[in-house]
């Protein structure tokens, strides 16, 4: 172990001899003593302390994890289809994945961004940007499900997004590539002149959560990378990071790496709303999809839609402004007062800290140098507070934890680095295993964060844990930092890539968790609300089985009638009523997926079948002692065969609606007969 | 004074006796627990004088689920007519006791007395008809089969019956039925001493 990290660390070593804080930190081995582990220890059948919520990056998907044991607790499905419970393949969730491109089945997310109540988690959603196809999914919390997808139009790569404000007025979403708006044919090269960059202000519905693209602001097209929103006395603004104010197009690494400074976008978006009220916006035609979750039927509906309102920074005054900032910052973080803004140049030796205050005073003063297509840049000497002076090498992220210090990743140098918010002072520094991006802390970017734990995401995997071939887990890193040394306690894998991830007491979320559904409320078209109703029908080539599933069987579990050819529609009801009770359904042929159903659910897949036979299904979810019992056959006869439509549960297979009550109605009796 | 105030004793313990007879609607008469290690916290099943519930809204469904595989008829509420009769012979029971209050009689308070601890008594006897009935007559094509094993739930105590470990005692509705029956002999002790 200790000879591979050597040579990583020898690998590296141009870029160490660099730093002037070659700090290497302590070898693990040590790190770890027997008080560590009781630290990050969580006895079997006892609670974590917070929910942790790691997007997926090229997984698309959201995980969320225990702390401090680093348990995984649920992967949720978010941008990328999930056969495993048929997210995206059951015809209820299909539409989820709707956008102006038709069907896109994954994504990249990135950010995720909890919802706030008075600059504090209130446990009430979860946001998360989808950075290919521009998207911003809800997940609901007490189900932790996806409930909402909003597709954002005309950018390129949200990463910048979705940023939130403290009383989740606003998810603030930056586009990360400049294009041609509205998208055209264009040289390339012509990028100076055509392309530009869309910040979106998403409104959030505070009773439902619904998203709403609210307003497009039309920026230079730079790369605009991440945001935050002020707090307290800075709410009403937000910060955004931006790189390649160069403008170029290609070779990036490169070109867009040779200013000394780049422009930090401060933008008054309730002067924003003002100019929205009074009009000053132009509205432009697009495409764009909006996918919600009906609450009642729990069916995704889609809807296309087709203006958006843009401001222009010039047409607004005092509504947009830039600081520069050094080198190709990234992260933009504020911290709990609002006061501090904290400038991540991440190809600069010093962090630059910069005073909502002096903003505010630069911005009165009019303390201006010059303008970027006309809109002011302020003095970088007016807005400064002060410099972190060479804190590490690639400053990435940066959270607090409520007692005045603030908590940097270094990725090139491969640490966390402790220090004061008002001294600038470095106070501690701890290694991590390697090469962190983002780090999270919980309540972290709120104004109260809950500062004794801090996790650290990183890109680099290596030889952290016994090798799965080229592809590797990626490596989190749990500290303690509760004390004045920040502690390494715990090393777990991750699933995907979690970029940010935001951390929120269990308490908040525990008490509302949903059991099951109640499946007095279920009104999906297609339920089956009790097994006397079970029932086939068939209209054309499209056959609709209404099913339900209880211990330990399906009904009706003998179908027969089907033919080649037919679009058959299993809709699937689980009658059960009781905690963690899910049925599942897997059908032979199915070129799709299977189902999970949850307790008072209904869910529905579509199965084609494509030959002549007799085909077992069966409920997939190991649910009771019978569960392997729990099973059917379906017949399927050849095209233009006279087989009727049959179907049945330990009887003569029946033909109608009316059969089958006699039946149920005979056997409650039968039951009865002992009494 | 002191005269007058005895007097009245025993009918303020008969209207006690007959609100504590009222409380039957207020809680349940018996509790069932049914614990495994798959449902923490246990299964409550609650008997009370008009209807069965639980610690869960939908603690029939479950416990019926539970006892298929073993053959148990499903409980099913409306077909079980005690719940229906029951609640009229107490409300039957609390006119006769007001009526006894006005008579104020002795013998009145006794016999009244002597009545509600006969139904108590049959009532119980009853309960432990239905629990029996439930334990013995079983499905012969019940999924689970055990050699010799019945599935009666204890009427008062505890047992294990398979994966489930069974608890069941009077709940607060029984105790004041019990109350009832004894502020009714105090209202007899009280009036014949005088």
């Amino acid at each position: 172990m200790k000879t591979h990290y050597l040579n990583y660390v020898a690998g590296l070593s141009l870029i160490f001899l660099m730093a002037s804080c070659g700090n290497q930190g302590s070898e693990t081995s040590q790190v770890l003593g027997g008080s560590a582990a009781e630290q990050a220890y969580v006895a079997p059948g006892e609670y974590d302390e917070f929910y942790a919520f790691m997007s997926g990056g090229y997984s698309g998907q959201i995980t969320a994890y225990g702390l401090p044991s680093g348990r995984l607790l649920k992967e949720i499905p978010v941008f990328s289809k999930y056969p495993e419970n048929g997210y995206g393949y059951s015809e209820e969730t299909k539409a989820m994945f709707n956008t102006s491109y038709g069907e896109v089945p994954w994504d990249d997310s990135h950010h995720i961004e909890l919802s706030q109540t008075d600059g504090e988690f209130d446990g009430r959603w979860l946001f998360v940007n989808g950075n290919n196809t521009p998207r911003i999914a809800r997940v609901d919390l007490t189900t932790f499900e996806t409930v909402e997808i909003l597709e954002i139009p005309d950018v390129a790569g949200l990463h910048c997004a979705p940023f939130i404000t403290e009383n989740s007025e606003y998810l603030v979403s930056g586009t990360r590539f400049s294009v041609p708006i509205p998208q055209k044919d264009v040289p390339i090269d012509t990028y100076k002149k055509n392309f530009k960059g869309l910040i979106n202000y998403v409104s959030v519905d505070p009773e439902h959560g619904h998203m709403e693209l609210a307003f497009q602001i039309e920026m230079p097209g730079f790369n605009y990378d991440l945001a935050r929103n002020g707090k307290g006395k800075s709410h009403g603004w937000s910060f955004l990071t931006t790189y390649n104010s160069e403008q170029e197009h290609s070779l990036l690494e490169v070109n867009a790496s040779q200013k000394d400074k780049d422009l930090m976008a401060v933008i008054n978006w309730k002067k924003a709303e003002q100019y929205m009220k009074e009009g000053k916006f132009t509205e432009r035609e697009t495409s764009y999809f909006h996918n919600l979750m009906n609450e009642e039927t729990s069916i995704a509906e889609s809807e296309e839609k087709t203006l958006t309102k843009i401001l222009d920074p010039k047409e607004c005054p005092d509504m947009v402004y830039f600081i520069p900032v050094p080198k190709s910052p990234h992260g933009c973080d504020v911290d709990p007062t609002g006061e501090y803004i904290v400038g991540n140049g991440k190809l600069s030796a010093d962090m630059s800290v910069y005073s909502f205050d002096k903003i505010m005073k630069a911005i009165e003063e009019k303390n201006f140098d010059g303008e970027f297509d006309g809109i002011p840049i302020i003095s970088y000497e007016a807005a400064l507070d002060g410099i972190v002076k060479k804190p590490g090498l690639g400053p990435l992220h940066t959270e607090f934890d409520g007692r005045g210090n603030a908590y940097t990743t270094f990725f090139i140098s491969s640490e966390v680095v402790k220090w004061d918010v008002a001294s600038k002072e470095i106070l501690d520094r701890q290694s991590t295993f390697y090469s962190p991006g983002h780090l999270v802390i919980p309540g972290g970017e709120t104004k109260k964060p809950d500062g004794k734990y801090l996790v650290a995401m990183n890109k680099i995997t290596k030889d952290r844990y016994l090798p799965t071939g080229p592809e590797l887990a990626h490596s989190a890193q749990l500290f303690d930092i509760s004390g004045d040394k920040m502690k390494l306690i715990l090393d777990f894998p991750t699933k995907g890539e979690p970029h940010y991830a935001q951390a929120i007491a269990a308490d908040k979320i525990q008490p509302n968790s949903v059991k099951f559904y109640d499946i007095e409320n279920n009104k999906h078209p297609y339920a089956t609300l009790g097994e006397s109703k079970t029932r086939v029908e068939r209209d054309g080539d499209e056959v609709h089985v209404y099913m339900t599933a209880i211990r330990s069987h399906l009904a009706p579990d003998n179908i027969e009638g089907f033919k080649v050819g037919d679009k058959v529609y299993f809709h699937l009801t689980n009658l059960e009523q009781d905690w963690d009770v899910p049925h599942g359904f897997a059908i032979q042929g199915a070129t799709n997926a299977e189902l999970l159903v949850m307790p008072g659910q209904t869910r529905t897949l579509l199965w084609e079948p494509k030959r002549p036979g007799v085909f077992a299904f069966y409920c997939t979810d190991f649910c009771s002692a019978l569960h392997q019992e729990m099973s059917g056959y379906a017949r399927v006869s050849p095209k233009g065969s006279n087989v009727p439509l049959k179907w049945g549960l330990n009887e003569k297979l029946r033909e109608n609606e009316q059969a089958a009550h006699d039946f149920y109605e005979k056997a409650k009796q039968n039951a009865n007969i002992g009494k | 004074m002191s005269l007058k105030q005895k007097s009245r004793l025993p009918q303020i313990l008969m209207l006690l006796g007959v609100l504590s007879l009222g409380a039957v609607f207020l809680f349940p008469l018996w509790q069932i627990t049914l614990d495994a290690a798959q449902f923490p916290g246990g299964l409550k099943m609650h008997i009370w004088i008009n209807k069965i519930s639980g610690s869960e809204k939908n603690i029939i469904q479950n416990i019926n689920i539970l006892n298929h595989y073993i053959g148990m008829q499903y409980i099913e509420p409306d077909s079980i007519p005690e719940l229906k009769y029951f609640p009229l012979v107490a409300y039957s029971m609390m006119a006769i006791g007001l009526i006894s209050l006005v008579l104020n009689k002795a013998w009145a308070y006794l016999s009244w007395f002597i009545i509600i601890a006969i139904l108590g008594a049959l009532g119980i006897y009853d309960f432990y008809l239905w629990l029996y009935d439930y334990g013995h007559n079983l499905d012969p094509k019940a999924p689970i089969k055990v050699p010799g094993m019945t599935y009666m739930p204890p009427l008062l105590g505890e047992k294990d019956l398979l994966n489930f470990y069974v608890t069941s005692y009077p709940h607060l509705g029984s105790g004041f039925l019990g109350l009832s029956t004894l502020l009714s002999f105090a209202a007899f002790w009280v009036k014949r001493k005088s």
